[in-house]
């Protein structure tokens, strides 16, 4: 195997033309995915982490830039190597009650892959092979399960039989598009730790797509994040820095935004800094310089609304757009202006009261 | 503050699922709620959560059916009121004006080809007692409505709803739902499928809200952080029956029901360190076929033969006033501990 990272986007740009003009849904990303790794894009509805998926699956072609597979363009593969792509990069989609088709059996859907690249050469092979399968994502006795339909099963345990699909032919990619959003937390918890097996005992590496923060920085610990905002990426680096110390404005945003089961903390959460705006501007006509400028806390006319800035790396172990943090850095790269949660007041759990 | 707004005893709700057969969804609710409390309902889906909430208005649809029970409302000229035994037109005018509800899904929750000015009209026509709303009268209060949950009239009063974004029609919702003062509000889901930073901006003007007109809230929700971050009193429900009930401080710190400290610690937090979290075993049961005895005793970590015999009733644990009982339906209650959170290396 040569050194090329598993998957490569390079100035990435995919721009919908609409009847009302072109929507640039994603503007110049760059990424990589290593084998054993785990990529997080998170953002919200509408930034571009869906489109960059798909870009990267070979579901759409991008209209600017590369994606590439082991050093090898997509644009430029042989329909050998595209077979091998297709085989290696998998998908697990967002819905599980859309994903699976309802008129086939668990097994129907899991032999369907391994029949058609001739992984298996008759039926009690494809059984045998798919009864392994789903006892890899926990779907146990797989006896039980094998000649279900989908409507005979909870969302959990279908989003498993997706996984399993997904797995079918040994990838070494899975992309998943908000795999564990429909699920409830107790269910989320136990597919996520299934995948994080997966990861670690077959080697495959991960483009993992969530809105939720919490769920990037549990799957994604040793990995990377990559916060999206409306197609571009502003803050990209090692989770435990980015969500531990969260630089961009909107970053901090996004986790000072989330809810915690913990109702002393929420109180003390309340006073946070407030955006200028909740709504997201429209990708057709997006502010001029900084996109976030109109909802920025740290806004500074002038110099946000003039120039886009660009994604740079800094001395803070990342890779950040942003003209005012950017600058403050310069400015006293040794001052220590980062904020710890543990600085935060009342950001740790209190001790139980026992006398309330 | 000395009697309830709302009492609800020994309530059970049942779907028909055929002609003579029905399957329970929520069994034998007992709750009381103060004059400005907030109540989570929490649980999963298929619980009975979203079941419940609905037959707090008597808004089941039609295959639903209250099957015992009693829902009883203090209204706001202080004379009690026995829902059930409301007949149609009584019924009409309770609603909104005494409770209103916020449906879930705020994508789906209003009619698509009717300008969101009309959505006032009709409401405000249909429920209000005996006053004429003109034209004029209409988007006067509408447009006060607007304002309140922070829109702008102008923008948003003549549109229709898919010209506004999810959070805009969440507010309009909202401010639907408090159209006519009610007293009791009944939020499903309010900020499901919102995004993070706008159901923020939800959660701060519910607060404003509620300390604004002293409403007292029943919210609905598989977030558990939600539910941290809104209610003063938490219930969680487990195929349909509540399993434990409490102060928000009593179930998100010491949770005695092994299901709630289950749910607790599935929660994947931002903030801190990252712990090693476990998966509740197992899935929901199913309504048509449920288990003997405690409902969860399929999955639980502490059941014994004596909980698969007899179904648990809920009992008290610590008494506070104004309903904040700490209440839980479980044998084993004295060894259920939120698992102290140690880094994970997953």
């Amino acid at each position: 195997m040569s050194s090329a990272p598993l998957l490569k986007l390079s100035g990435m740009e995919q721009v919908f033309d609409t009847k009302k003009g072109p929507v640039p849904a994603v503007g110049g990303v760059d990424l990589e995915v290593e084998p054993g790794k785990v990529l997080c894009l998170v953002g919200e509805s509408g930034c571009g982490k869906t489109t960059t998926a798909r870009a990267a699956a070979g579901l759409t072609r991008p209209t600017a830039g590369t994606v590439e597979y082991r050093g090898k363009n997509l644009a430029d593969m042989t329909a050998a190597e595209r077979g091998r792509y297709r085989r290696s990069v998998q998908y697990i989609h967002q819905d599980p009650y859309a994903a699976l088709n309802p008129t086939r059996t668990v097994y129907s859907t899991l032999s369907a892959g391994l029949k058609r690249h001739g992984i298996v050469k008759n039926r009690t092979e494809a059984r045998a092979k798919a009864a392994e399968l789903l006892q890899l994502v926990d779907l146990t006795p797989p006896e039980s399960y094998l000649d279900s339909y989908p409507h005979q099963l909870s969302g959990g345990q279908r989003q498993r039989v997706n996984v399993a699909r997904s797995l079918a032919l040994n990838p070494d990619l899975l992309i998943c598009d908000e795999s564990t959003s429909m699920l409830d937390v107790s269910i989320r918890v136990s597919l996520l730790n299934t995948l994080g097996r997966l990861r670690d005992e077959l080697d495959v590496g991960f483009l993992f797509i969530t809105h939720d923060l919490a769920v990037a920085k549990y799957f994604a610990w040793d990995g990377e994040i990559a916060v999206m905002y409306l197609g571009k990426v502003v803050e990209h680096g090692p989770t435990p820095e980015v969500i531990g110390n969260p630089q961009h404005p909107y970053t901090k945003a996004l986790i000072g935004a989330v809810c915690e089961p913990d109702p002393d903390l929420a109180k003390a959460n309340r006073a946070a800094e407030q955006l200028r705006s909740a709504e997201i501007p429209s990708l057709r006509d997006l502010p001029a310089g900084c996109a976030f400028h109109p909802r920025c806390p740290a806004f500074e006319p002038g110099l946000c609304d003039t120039a886009e800035p660009a994604l740079q790396a800094t001395p803070s172990r990342r890779r950040l757009s942003c003209h005012v943090v950017s600058r403050d850095l310069q400015r006293a790269p040794d001052a220590d202006r980062t904020i710890t949660f543990e600085a935060v007041p009342g950001s740790r759990r209190p001790e139980p009261e026992t006398a309330h | 503050m000395s009697d309830p707004i709302l009492s609800v005893r020994d309530l059970s709700i049942a779907y028909r699922t055929g002609r003579k057969e029905s399957v329970t969804a929520v069994s034998g609710v007992d709750l009381d709620l103060y004059e400005g409390q907030s109540l989570a309902l929490v649980g999963e889906s298929g619980c009975g959560k979203t079941t419940l909430g609905l037959g707090l208005l008597r808004l089941l649809p039609n295959l639903g059916e209250i099957t015992s029970g009693s829902l009883t409302y203090r209204l706001k000229d202080g004379t009690r009121a026995d829902l059930l035994a409301m007949k149609k037109e009584p019924l009409r005018r309770f609603r909104w004006n005494e409770a209103a509800m916020v449906f879930q899904g705020a994508m789906n929750a209003f009619n698509p080809v009717i300008r969101i000015v009309d959505h006032f009209a009709d409401t405000l026509r249909d429920h209000a007692d005996g006053k004429k709303w003109t034209k004029a009268a209409v988007e006067a209060r509408a447009g006060e409505l607007l304002e309140t949950v922070r829109l702008d009239p102008d923008r948003v009063l003549q549109s229709y709803p898919h010209e506004l974004s999810g959070g805009m029609k969440q507010r309009a919702l909202i401010a639907l739902a408090i159209a006519l003062d009610p007293q009791v509000l009944v939020l499903d889901e309010p900020t499901t499928a919102l995004d993070l930073l706008t159901q923020r901006s939800i959660v701060q003007q519910l607060h404003e809200l509620r300390s604004k007109f002293g409403f007292t809230m029943v919210f609905i929700t598989h977030d558990l952080g939600l539910a941290a971050e809104l209610a003063d009193r938490v219930a969680t429900m487990y195929a349909g029956r509540i399993i434990e009930t409490g102060s928000a401080r009593d179930i998100f710190y010491e949770p005695k029901h092994p299901y709630t400290a289950g749910l607790i610690n599935a929660v994947m937090p931002v903030k801190g360190d990252r712990p090693a979290l476990e998966s509740i075993p197992g899935y929901p049961p199913s309504l048509k076929a449920m288990p003997d005895g405690c409902a969860f005793n399929p999955r639980c970590a502490f059941a014994t033969d004596e909980c698969k015999r007899d179904r648990v009733p809920l009992s008290l644990l610590t008494e506070r006033p104004l309903g904040m009982d700490h209440s839980v339906a479980c044998l084993h209650h004295d060894q259920v501990r939120l698992p102290r959170k140690e880094s994970a290396n997953v």
